[in-house]
């Protein structure tokens, strides 16, 4: 009876110089930004003002992406929109890039420590805890130096407050919850990605006619919904870091 | 059955009880509002979705727990 291959980390591949190991989401992320990057490349290659068939497209993405967050980030949209939408195209690319057809399947056998081994080719990108860990780590950089540029250094007042002994332990607080909020990010979108690889390879092993299918459009509504809170919660944190306090 | 196997069935079921019950209230509250003031029905379905990021995260960190105890 054969097993289920699943791994909580990605698989190493090949090494690059003997130091770098290029694993299989990283693999994937890297055609994800390819195409992405094609994509970008074409679409803006002739722009005019009554726009073409790719334009078009582009057009219609980033004006959804637009009007989600102008409602959020106000007056500081056009600001913050570059990271936000490219968080947003990214993640979500990375999540239905998963989904595709030959990710995980598609592998090599290798032998290692004596037995054979199968290392799938593809893996979505988001389904390694080190992508969504750095992901989370630049945004919470730019949330606090975006704090620091609007506010000067009465944003640190948050943190370091010793006009009263309440909002000195609040200030502590406020300064754990910043680095809660970077592992909030990265184990919410590595584990709904990952719990969803999981949920698919169980079901196509159960049952590997028509029983996927129901789940691969819960999953694309997933990838859908947690590209969506990771650049909300972004956008968000980022009004409330640049917002004058009030009280 | 081993005692692993309980052990990541368990820590799923607990972990998973309480987040359920804060998606359910949240969305509660939100279709009871969205009753009352159909008008401001997308900007209470945005704060409804974060809303249900925050409880639902509690969730699959007891998943990631789970699969940690499963697969390592």
């Amino acid at each position: 009876m054969p097993s289920i291959h699943i791994s909580l980390t990605a698989e190493k591949l090949f090494n690059i110089g003997g130091v770098f190991w290029v694993t299989n989401s990283l693999l994937t992320s890297w055609i994800v930004i390819f195409f992405l990057i094609l994509f970008s490349l074409i679409s803006t290659r002739n722009i005019s003002l009554v726009p073409g068939n790719i334009q078009s497209i582009a057009e219609i993405i980033l004006e959804g992406i637009w009007n989600l967050f102008s409602t959020i980030l106000r007056e500081s949209t056009k600001l913050f929109f570059p990271i936000i939408a490219t968080y947003f195209i990214y993640i979500i690319s990375l999540n239905w890039a998963g989904l595709l057809p030959g990710i995980g399947t598609i592998g090599l056998e290798k032998i290692e420590e004596g037995h054979q081994v199968f290392i799938p080719l593809f893996r979505a990108g988001t389904a390694d805890l080190n992508t969504t860990l750095g992901l989370a780590i630049i945004a919470m950089l730019v949330i606090q130096v975006s704090g620091l540029k609007t506010l000067g250094t009465s944003y640190l007042k948050k943190f370091l407050n010793f006009s009263n002994p309440i909002y000195f332990f609040v200030g502590i607080l406020e300064l754990v919850s910043e680095f809660s909020k970077i592992i909030s990010f990265a184990f919410r979108l590595f584990g709904n990605i990952f719990a969803g690889e999981v949920l698919l390879t169980v079901i196509a092993f159960l049952m590997p006619i028509f029983a996927p299918l129901p789940f691969m459009g819960l999953e694309l509504f997933v990838g859908f919904i947690q590209a969506l809170v990771f650049s909300m919660l972004t956008a968000v944190f980022l009004s409330l870091a640049t917002a004058k306090v009030a009280h | 059955m081993d005692a692993k196997t309980i052990m990541t069935g368990l820590t799923v079921a607990l972990g998973g009880m309480t987040p359920g019950l804060a998606i359910g209230l949240i969305t509660a509250a939100a279709l009871n509002s969205i009753g009352r003031n159909p008008e401001a029905a997308n900007e209470i379905r945005t704060n409804m979705i974060l809303g249900i990021a925050f409880a639902e995260a509690i969730a699959i960190y007891a998943l990631v727990v789970g699969l940690i105890i499963k697969f390592v």
